[in-house]
């Protein structure tokens, strides 16, 4: 970076000691991840089995050929907005986890528009529900931003107890008033005309729309925090909510906003699983995507950018849960217990910042 | 070891001998001398960061002087943590309450002892808590969880603790703070009868000349760290004691400042909110600053002067009245305080005015980044003009920092401020509001500090300077007002203040 002058003992040593926390904050996850599978590994050994074999499994599912990146890619675009969900309110000091209702109640929102507007235009009626669900996800998020600043309720707890209500509320309605009488066994909507179902990139494998957007909102999202003005004011009130206040942002707002804006993104997340994947709105939305989303967006840091590569491998693990049940005969659950003992490794691994030395301009020789 | 809690065994004195306490370069305690005689009530009067509190500390064994001694009893005693100063008789109760809300006024007792059983036989000791209650010349319910007594039986029951764990010579840190004068009276006149009984002896630390007058046989009275008198309450005045406290008369000779009277600024009429514990509230009936004057709010702290600063900077709601800045409402929002060039620099600014976490280039862009050169608000942040800013900033206030990306945090403190009056004092300034701009400072920072505000001033702003340190007050304000129990209670213009005066009316006294 040219930008880096004034006030500097040495040039060369300051625009390296600049460096040193983001190679400490991709330092520190990784070892976290690496380290959980680690702790992981002891656990499957407790059980007999080899972890050779079973991240030689998790390879070979999730990353090996075009139809196991199929497989993988196609299970990214959710993980990509439910962590969008949790990094965004994150900027603002917020731990949002309840984004799993927001993809529901999308998902359901996108079906029943989709009933609606059976012979519209397809890019029309495709449009009407994405923002349909993006409005729904909104509300439901964003009511969680709003009850936070109006009335101190802990958004953490709220979000994930709305998680509940939005599918005992997804349930409500797909077994009640706009339950397919035709769907016997699994209550559903009405199936999707093939005009309102988001189809498949362009690409040779079958990996529908959803990614393309889902990356498409990380970068944008990673614009808004990192490239404007509003994204700045959020982080101000974000690390300092009182210096926020005595400078007079809008601190409400901006809560608001940031919920709201995450609660959008994991409603398009319900919206292409309802219009891409199920053709309906039924309880395979309640895939647990909200919550993987969770584990993604603290591996990213909140790092918008970061979301990416890091939903691909977690879609990965998850993408291979099949083939490890088969070959190695463990319960498809064994990769949420992986993910459990990850997560926990990385939560530890948030003490370490500014606790390791190498990551000190002092240790390099720099001044304090 | 199970010996029985012991009924006082008569007042102990102790004698702090030429105590001197440095935590680095500071000089918290310097050389101070103080005589407890038994059974006498002894009071210890200072301003915030007298070193009243550093001098308890070390007796109590929180802390270690560098240098001195301590007796008790006569004898020198080394006092390596608070269970020595227990086991040499010696107790405090703190400022703050330290029961257990949820547990009962019995409970609480026994906890407290050192040598609590593993097993409790409820039955054998609440017979023998409630002789001991008995045997006190002042009760405390024994029965309900302390979270549901009013303040002044958990003071009681504080010092009821102490003497259940034996404790012959009884520190009190502002025991009536908390306290309605009522039961302050009533609490104080319980510990004089125990005085003059022999049972104990009592240190007390105050701020409040009342009590020392009514309750004390004798004062000591701290001032910068160093013991600036003592002797008999009955041999001296009020007068006295407050010069003694806040020190001589303090010229602001040595400041240049440009003779202006300007128009009023700020001004507040009837504006009331709530206090931190809202149970009280904080109302100004009137306050006026003009353009080209610091107007200097003192007070000993916890008296509103926080509300105050809260209320101006828009995060404590009013309740009622007004606060107008250039006859316009004012409510603290961005865009009236660009508006009218309203600045503030609170307190403890890593705490209050700065993203700890963020770059030191950043938080100097805290005011400026949302609008373009000609203040039309902006959706790109532009990153380059930032960092330019910040080097001219750093160099003009000589900010030492190791670079423009090094996180505000870790900068010294005086450098933190510096870098806070680099963003609040570049550009037209209309109002400053400064809380105790110098607070943890060394002497280098609190002079280019202080030049900064009264060139602020002689800039033609108005300056609302609110500080716990009267010297400060009086050497940069023009006019000084007392804030005392939320209210505006004294004014004199600084020219013909009378420190004793001040003082007294910051203890309460008018």
């Amino acid at each position: 970076m040219s930008d880096t002058t004034t006030a500097s003992p040495s040039g060369a040593s300051v625009a390296f000691a600049q460096w040193l926390p983001r190679i400490e904050a991709v330092v520190i996850p990784l070892a976290a991840l690496l380290g959980g599978l680690l702790v992981f590994s002891v656990f499957l050994l407790v059980l007999g089995k080899s972890p050779v074999d079973f991240y030689g499994l998790i390879y070979k599912a999730g990353f090996s050929t075009p139809f196991s990146w199929q497989n993988t890619l196609s299970r990214v675009s959710p993980l990509l907005f439910a962590a969008l969900c949790v990094a965004l309110p994150a900027r603002l000091g917020l731990v949002v986890i309840g984004g799993e209702g927001a993809i529901v109640l999308g998902g359901l929102a996108a079906a029943v528009l989709g009933t609606m507007l059976i012979g519209a235009p397809s890019t029309l009626g495709l449009l009407v529900m994405a923002i349909g669900a993006a409005g729904i996800g909104a509300l439901w998020i964003g009511a969680v931003g709003w009850m936070r600043f109006k009335r101190g309720v802990n958004e953490t707890i709220a979000s994930l107890l709305m998680a509940y209500i939005a599918i005992a509320l997804m349930n409500h309605f797909v077994e009640g008033p706009f339950r397919d009488p035709a769907s016997l066994n699994k209550p559903s909507t009405a199936p999707l005309p093939d005009s309102l179902r988001v189809g498949d990139m362009p690409i040779g494998i079958e990996v529908h729309w959803g990614f393309a957007v889902g990356v498409l909102a990380c970068v944008l999202a990673w614009v808004l925090i990192d490239r404007t003005t509003i994204g700045f004011a959020a982080r101000i009130a974000g690390d300092n909510v009182r210096a926020a206040q005595v400078q007079g942002l809008p601190v409400g707002k901006l809560i608001i906003g940031f919920t709201a804006l995450g609660g959008a993104f994991a409603g398009l997340a319900g919206f292409f699983e309802a219009s891409a994947i199920h053709g309906a709105a039924n309880g395979s939305l309640v895939a647990g995507y909200g919550y993987t989303g969770i584990l993604v967006a603290f591996l990213a840091r909140h790092n918008p950018l970061a979301i990416i590569p890091v939903a691909i491998l977690l879609a990965g693990f998850e993408a291979s849960s099949g083939l490890i049940q088969r070959r190695m005969d463990l319960p498809d659950a064994t990769i949420l217990v992986m993910e459990g003992i990850v997560f926990v490794v990385l939560l530890f691994s948030e003490t370490l910042y500014g606790k390791i030395a190498v990551f000190d301009p002092k240790f390099w020789g720099g001044r304090a | 070891m199970s010996h029985e809690p012991a009924l006082p065994a008569g007042a102990i004195g102790v004698e702090a001998v030429a105590m001197t306490m440095r935590f680095g370069d500071f000089t918290a305690l310097d050389n101070v001398t103080l005589n407890v005689v038994p059974g006498s009530f002894h009071a210890l009067l200072g301003e915030n960061g007298a070193g009243k509190s550093t001098l308890v500390k070390c007796i109590m064994g929180f802390y270690h002087a560098t240098e001195g001694a301590l007796l008790v009893d006569g004898r020198e005693a080394i006092v390596r943590d608070p269970v020595d100063a227990q086991r040499l008789g010696l107790g405090m109760v703190y400022q703050h309450f330290t029961l257990v809300p949820s547990l009962t006024g019995a409970e609480n007792l026994l906890i407290s002892r050192a040598d609590a059983p593993q097993v409790i036989s409820w039955r054998k000791e609440m017979s023998k808590l409630h002789a001991f209650v008995e045997s006190m010349p002042f009760k405390a319910p024994l029965d309900r969880p302390v979270s549901s007594l009013s303040a002044g039986e958990k003071q009681k029951l504080e010092i009821l603790k102490q003497l259940y764990l034996g404790t012959r010579f009884l520190i009190l840190d502002e025991p009536t703070s908390v306290l309605t004068p009522g039961e302050a009276d009533e609490i104080l006149g319980h510990v004089r009868a125990l005085c003059e009984a022999g049972q104990i002896s009592v240190l007390m630390i105050t701020h409040k000349f009342r009590e020392v007058t009514q309750f004390a046989d004798d004062v000591s009275i701290l001032r910068r760290g160093k013991l600036a008198g003592s002797g008999e309450v009955s041999s001296l005045s009020h007068d006295e004691m407050a010069r003694m406290m806040v020190g001589e008369q303090v010229q602001n000779g040595g400041v240049t400042r440009a003779a202006t009277e300007g128009e009023t600024v700020l001004s507040l009429r009837d504006a009331r909110a709530k206090d931190r514990s809202g149970l009280k509230s904080v109302d100004i009936a009137k306050l006026d600053v003009r353009a080209g004057e610091i107007l200097g709010v003192a007070g000993v702290s916890g008296n509103g002067q926080t509300e105050l600063m809260e209320m101006l900077t828009g995060q404590r709601n009013l309740t009622g009245g007004e606060i107008r800045v250039k006859g316009l409402p004012y409510h603290a929002s961005r865009r009236e305080a660009k508006a009218l060039k309203v600045r503030y620099l609170p307190e403890e600014p890593l705490h209050n005015a700065c993203a700890p976490h963020m770059s030191v280039a950043e938080n100097l862009a805290f005011r400026q980044f949302d609008v373009n050169g000609s203040d039309r608000p902006r959706f790109w942040k532009n990153k380059r003009e930032m960092l330019a800013t910040a080097g001219d900033r750093i160099s003009e206030f000589n900010v030492k920092t190791a670079s423009v990306h090094s996180p505000i945090a870790s900068l010294s403190g005086g450098n933190v401020q510096r870098a806070v009056l680099a963003r609040e004092l570049t550009g037209e300034v209309d109002l400053l509001v400064v809380a105790n701009p110098c607070f943890g400072l060394d002497f280098a920072a609190v002079s280019a500090i202080r030049e900064r505000i009264l060139a602020a001033r002689n800039g033609g702003a108005a300056v609302l300077l609110i500080s716990e340190d009267l010297d400060e007050i009086l050497e940069l304000s023009d006019r000084v007002v007392v804030i005392s129990e939320g209210q505006i209670v004294f004014e004199t213009a600084t020219a013909n203040a009378n420190t004793a005066e001040i003082g007294a009316h910051m203890a309460g006294h008018g």
